[in-house]
């Protein structure tokens, strides 16, 4: 605690230096048809790639018009409209403005956002590609709503320590496009934002990037040499795991990244190749890419383990899962145990599935599962996760499954 | 013999646990409500009631069920005395083939009781798991609006 | 047969069973052309449509189902109107062909036609007989005769029941031409008399033949590949014989099918059998768009029309255009389900097929049985809208019962077997082209429709899915197109409107690479979108309003008041055009310009980012003739309605180059709750006097005009290729 206040102390010192900066003119609405439609549809892509409707629409909420809550360990922030809502959203901002926020994380009115908005990585973006992403902004429907007031503990609401968190954590550095995956990946996509580990402040830790990190209490797993995955993550796999959500040696996309693979299925091919790329360099000394993963199918075994898994599995999961199951048999859906979620330290990932289901991920048709939150008790769900551990993966059970269960359970609102 | 209790009734059947609930209860109880539709969660047809709460009972086996209350479409009424949704459903002519309608009226019964005051968007969303092939869509909200007026609410205009 | 086992399905199932030797006069056969009303000109004797028995009970019968569309009350309806009872009091026998006339299939939107037309007439003629003996036992005249209830009444107080006077007369033969109708006030026809099917339905009574539910009965599985054209891999067989509960595992030639007395043991013995894998049998799929490979395969080129006309003139601006649709799928509720007890060396078969006398007749092939030893009963299944898997499963049940003589056995098919062996509604292609004259109107007309199929039903054991795995199989059932004027993939090519100089021609495509057949409208939906589209495009080329420029070609003066009524109804000429996003659209045919006619108008919104189509009002009217049940017939078009648009919007069957790979809901979604048109409202035209017109099947294809008709106003392209989905509207709006 001690060290807390006196980190506090510190930062608001910065905070008092640095917390200063000047509100940007507001700019008479621009006319939508002032943006030529290349630069409009090249802002499209961008903000698909960068993933900029899923936090900034609330659910049933219009595309773009905030209001989703951004959960964070320091509290619930509330995305804002980005419309051209004049009013309530980016309507007066000037494209100056605009960079402004996308690199220096200040508003046009001076005050510092939270970098739940993923600043430290989108000023990794060129000129260019921010003024196309605002040409695209300012062309939607604007949208008139009151922002949500953020939810944050003491004393994270207290803006000018902000300043200080930019000043610590945001550097500068030359915007590097010569590797588009890269330019793409640690700018506007900011994958790390979801599986890079924070510190104590929120911040990426630099030297552990794509370690795997918590993100709305899934496990976001490995994309570099620790990715657990039973299968390698070649680049054909990750463009059609990218692409369709889907890869016939791994899984489906399902929570935060199935929101990603969405957005991802509607930019051009060559952007997912090259992110595709990128992160199959990343893992290309994973255990599964130089040998040392395998698979392994233990019913038997499991059965014994834990006979009430068991059948639970064959009387709800089978008739999908199983290598008889249609799913299997006729479609070549990836057997239970290639998916990432049954070989992480954590259960969480394969609970949220079980507990919420998910939709296909892109479009109406493609993989899906229905919730099973309201049919199983909670050791039930605990019964089911030790039973697929124990059955398709060699490691050791999962530790306290019934905590993981009543997480999950909170998370996903049931 | 696994115990069971299926509409207030205690049951004892001859069946294997992992045998999903809705064999069960066609098959064993001989209850014709809940429909095989695709056993994989997908249309509904089989939709019962589990602790107030909507399932698939094609996905439902019955180890789960130990000290759990089923209840079917045939504990909500009769043709003779149906129940509020059965009578709206009659008054509305709300079926062409019927097949989804058991499940339909069991997936709105879970929602009039938990809230007898949904939105139009709510009601829409809360039938999505259930499917109708017949294109009965219309007379399914209208049936499910008169019944949620009789059980003493509405379904609220909501701007879509 | 056991009669034992008949009173347990009867006690059990609340089915009525009825033995083929129990004496079924209602059976005969067919006579010659007396040129009678619908299918009374098949059937000419009264009693193979009504009998009195001395109580005066009244059984009527017909061989159409109930599919879900109403058709038993309708017809409970006609007759109880005409005998001037209550519905109530009159049993229907329905498509069982040990008690009813055979009037083929339950399809194309007949029944009214052909069997309601029929019990009409053959009502009026027994209503006049009981009218003259009635006057005869009462010695008075027959304007003294009341009929009313049930009772005959005649002078001073007088009265005889129905039983009693048809105890003096037979009902065996043959109806009048030119009976009148009752011409007193209308009482039943034309009210909306509640479905008698719907009680059952929404109280979880019993409705549906996979309700039935006999003593001793095995539950089955068959056990196939994924999709038509693949075949299992060797499974052990011996180990899942040995599985708990399985009974057996019946195996001929390529044919395969679990029995257990638990319906749960039989899923598990098919799952492990399943999982041997699977290998496709016939030549692979193409990896091609299917409508290019219907387009550019061999066809019979078979004329549809020609009207004359001089030549456009030079002057005039020609259009074209190419339309497609993909194979669409019937996606019962329900996989398709039969019962079936072979006993005795007799086969009866509980079946939701759509024709039971063609299913008899493939049967005794298909088992080797005479026809007299093989009864098919109707019971009512999902719906199917089509040819289904409601054969296949029939002959499917009928092989499994052929092991276990002595015990019913309940055949059901699974999901994914339903979704990839049941018959689809074929890929097609259209391409018109038209002139427009400098006056604003069409001055030449070219329709050519290009398809494989959309008559697959069985005829023979060859129409069977089993049929093919016999060893020797038997000989696969050669497709053919459907004459005009009811056509096939031909239907409604035909231009309702009145054209000059137009011609149009079926390009049949033999051979089809995915199993195809009757799918509702048949080739209607694809012709009624692409020449509804045209008739839009050429209005655009005109600088026309689309409904008036309809209008102009339309001398069919029911046409005319349709379109106006649902145009005026929806406030066509009112509509505030080019808000953002914002579409309206129309759409209208006759169905086979023979049937009903459906005109409809239809509000869309279009978010752009997503594509995504919000159906805001839809607003139709619909001529049927006289209309029996005017709630039956806003019942049956509001279905049509969404049914399809979930076709038109987001449907098509997927494949790779080895089987379908729809196979399930989620790899063929259709249409949820909440993407459901926010309002339709439907509109009866009623026309007392006028025969009646099925109308099962009039929305489809106007339906999914209006949707494309709406999209194009909406965001100014033209989609022409269906399904019309978000992704392709997406990507029009940023070509």
């Amino acid at each position: 605690m001690a060290g807390l206040v006196l980190g506090l102390i510190a930062i608001s010192v910065a905070a008092v230096v640095l917390a200063w900066k000047p509100a940007l003119p507001p700019v008479p609405p621009v006319a939508a048809a002032s943006f030529d439609r290349a630069t409009v549809l090249h802002g499209e892509t961008l903000a698909r790639l960068g993933n900029c409707g899923t936090c900034h629409t609330a659910a049933g909420g219009r595309p773009f018009a905030g209001g989703k809550a951004v959960q964070t360990p320091f509290g619930a922030i509330f995305s804002t409209n980005i419309t051209p809502d004049p009013a309530t959203g980016l309507g007066r901002w000037s494209l100056e403005a605009f960079m402004r926020a996308m690199r220096e994380g200040v508003s046009r009115d001076g005050s510092f956002l939270y970098p739940a908005f993923p600043y430290d990585h989108f000023r990794r973006t060129t000129d260019r590609d921010l003024a196309a992403l605002y040409a695209f902004l300012m062309t939607r429907p604007p949208v008139s709503t009151q922002a949500a007031e953020n939810r944050l503990a003491w004393p994270y609401g207290y803006r000018p320590l902000l300043a200080g968190w930019s000043f610590l954590y945001v550097r500068k550095e030359a915007v590097d496009e010569t590797d588009r995956g890269r330019y793409l990946a640690e700018g506007l996509a900011h994958c790390g934002a979801c599986h890079t580990p924070r510190d104590r402040w929120g911040a990426e830790v630099v030297d552990r990037a794509y370690d795997g990190a918590w993100v709305d209490g899934w496990y976001a797993p490995p994309l570099n040499a620790r990715s657990p995955a039973i299968h390698p993550w070649t680049e054909e796999m990750l463009f059609a795991y990218l692409r369709t959500g889907l890869s016939p040696m791994h899984a489906a996309a399902a929570g935060p990244m199935a929101e990603v693979v969405r957005e991802l299925s509607g930019v051009p091919e060559a952007d997912v190749r090259a992110l595709a790329t990128y992160f199959a360099g990343l893992m290309a000394d994973a255990p599964a890419a130089t040998g040392g993963k395998t698979t392994t199918d233990k019913q038997s075994e499991a059965d014994r383990m834990h006979p009430e898994g068991a059948t639970l599995f064959a009387g709800a999961c089978a008739s999908c899962h199983e290598a008889g199951a249609p799913m299997m048999m006729q479609q070549g859906r990836p057997p239970l145990g290639w998916g990432t979620s049954l070989h992480v330290d954590a259960a969480h990932d394969t609970l949220h599935v079980i507990v919420q289901g998910f939709a296909p991920p892109v479009g109406r048709a493609g993989p899906a599962m229905p919730a099973f939150g309201n049919d199983f008790t909670d050791r039930q769900l605990a019964e089911i996760a030790a039973y697929l551990r124990a059955r398709y993966t060699d490691l050791p059970p999962w530790p306290n499954l019934e905590q993981a269960v009543s997480d999950v359970r909170k998370e996903g609102g049931q | 013999m696994i115990s069971l209790t299926v509409n207030g009734a205690a049951q004892s059947v001859d069946a294997d646990p992992d045998t999903p609930l809705l064999y069960v209860l066609r098959d064993e109880l001989g209850l014709n409500g809940a429909k095989f539709g695709c056993g994989l969660g997908q249309c509904g047809a089989c939709t019962v009631l589990v602790d107030d709460r909507p399932a698939f009972s094609c996905l439902l086996p019955i180890a789960a069920l130990a000290g759990r209350k089923v209840r079917t479409i045939e504990s909500l009424g009769t043709p003779d005395r149906p129940g509020a949704l059965a009578a709206a459903f009659e008054a509305e002519q709300a079926a062409q083939c019927g097949y989804c309608i058991a499940g339909m009226i069991m997936r709105a019964q879970a929602l009039l009781e938990r809230n007898n005051r949904p939105t139009e968007a709510e009601l829409r969303v809360s039938l999505a798991p259930n499917l109708c092939r017949c294109g009965t869509h219309m007379r399914i909200l209208r049936a499910v609006r008169r019944a949620a007026a009789a059980m003493g609410g509405g379904v609220q205009e909501s701007s879509r | 047969m056991n009669g034992l086992t008949r009173r347990s399905l009867l006690a059990k199932s609340g089915l009525v069973v009825v033995f083929a030797s129990s004496g079924a006069a209602g059976a005969q056969e067919p006579e010659e052309s007396a040129n009678l009303p619908g299918d009374l000109d098949k059937y000419p004797f009264l009693d193979s449509w009504i009998r009195i028995d001395p109580k005066g009970r009244i059984t009527v019968f017909t061989g159409k189902a109930e599919l879900g569309q109403g058709l038993r009350t309708a017809l409970m309806q006609i007759a109880a109107d005409e005998l001037e009872v209550s519905p109530a009091s009159i049993e229907l026998i329905m498509a069982d062909t040990g008690r009813t006339p055979d009037e083929g299939i339950t399809a194309g939107s007949h029944s009214m036609q052909n069997s309601g037309m029929a019990i009409l007439n053959a009502a009026a003629n027994v209503r006049v007989l009981l009218t003259d003996a009635a006057a005869w036992r009462f010695a008075s005249s027959v304007d003294q005769i009341e009929l009313q209830d049930g009772m005959a009444y005649g002078p001073g107080g007088l009265r005889l029941g129905y039983g009693d006077l048809a105890a003096g007369f037979s009902l065996h033969v043959m109806a009048k031409p030119d009976v009148p109708r009752r011409s007193k006030g209308r009482r039943l026809i034309g009210e909306n008399v509640p479905r008698v099917d719907i009680p059952a339905k929404v109280n979880g009574g019993s409705a549906y033949v996979q309700d039935i539910r006999a003593a001793n009965m095995l539950h089955a599985r068959v056990v196939r590949g994924p999709s038509d054209g693949t075949q299992l891999k060797p499974a052990d067989i011996d180990a899942v014989a040995k599985m708990p509960g399985v009974e057996k595992v019946v195996q001929d030639g390529r044919f395969m099918a679990v029995l257990a007395a638990k319906e749960w043991h039989a899923v598990k013995a098919l799952r492990r059998l399943q999982a041997a894998g699977w290998e496709r049998r016939d030549t692979p799929l193409p990896s091609i768009d299917l409508c290019d490979v219907i387009r550019k395969s061999p066809a019979r080129d078979i004329p549809i029309f020609g009207y004359p006309g001089p030549p456009a003139p030079a002057d005039a601006r020609i259009v074209k255009a190419r339309y497609s649709r993909p194979c669409l799928m019937h996606g019962s509720i329900g996989p398709s389900c039969a019962v079936a007890l072979w006993e005795n060396g007799n086969l009866i078969v509980w079946t939701h097929s759509q024709g039971v006398s063609p299913l008899r007749k493939s049967l005794a092939e298909f088992v080797r049985l005479p026809l007299e030893r093989v009864h098919c009963i109707h019971v009512e299944g999902s719906g199917c809208y089509g040819h289904n898997g409601a054969d296949d499963v029939a002959a499917d049940a009928a092989l499994a019962a052929r092991a276990v003589p002595g015990r019913p056995v309940r055949m059901q098919w699974m999901r994914e077997q339903e979704h990839g062996w049941e018959p689809l509604g074929s890929a097609m292609v259209v391409e018109l082209q038209g002139a427009l004259g400098r006056d604003g109107r069409i001055a030449g007309w070219r329709h050519d429709v290009w398809s494989n199929a959309h008559n697959g039903r069985p005829i023979n054991a060859g129409g069977l899915l089993a049929g093919a795995e016999l060893e020797p199989p038997f000989a696969p059932q050669k497709p053919q197109p459907i004459p005009m004027p009811e056509g096939g993939g031909d239907r409604n090519a035909n231009p309702i409107y009145a054209l000059p100089n137009a011609s149009g021609t079926h390009h049949f495509v033999e051979r089809a690479p995915l199993r195809v057949s009757a799918l509702r409208s048949l080739g209607a939906h694809m012709n009624v979108f692409a020449i509804e589209s045209f008739m839009d495009e050429m209005a655009h080329a005109a600088n026309a309003d689309p409904v008036d420029f309809r209008l102009i070609h339309l001398q069919d003066s029911r046409a005319r008041e349709v379109v106006e009524a649902a145009a005026n109804r929806f406030g066509w000429k009112r509509r505030v055009k080019g808000r953002p996003g914002r579409g309206y659209g129309f759409g209208f045919a006759r169905y086979k310009n023979l049937g009903a006619y459906c005109a409809l108008a239809m509000e869309i919104m279009i978010e752009p980012d997503s594509g995504t189509i919000e159906v805001r009002r839809v607003v139709a009217a619909v001529d049927s003739g006289e209309a029996v049940s005017p709630d039956g017939i806003r019942n049956q078009i509001e279905g049509a309605i969404v049914q399809s648009l979930s076709w038109t919007q987001m449907e098509a069957v997927t494949f790779d180059a080895s089987h379908r790979t729809s196979f399930d809901w989620s790899a063929y979604p259709i249409v949820r709750f909440p993407s459901v048109p926010v309002s339709i409202e439907v509109n009866v035209i009623d026309r007392p006097g006028e025969p009646f017109l099925g109308t099962g099947e009039a929305g489809q294809g106007p339906a999914a005009a209006a949707l494309a008709n709406a999209i194009t106003d909406a965001i100014g392209h033209r989609l022409r290729d269906m399904p019309l989905t978000s992704e392709r509207i997406r990507a029009a709006l940023r070509s």
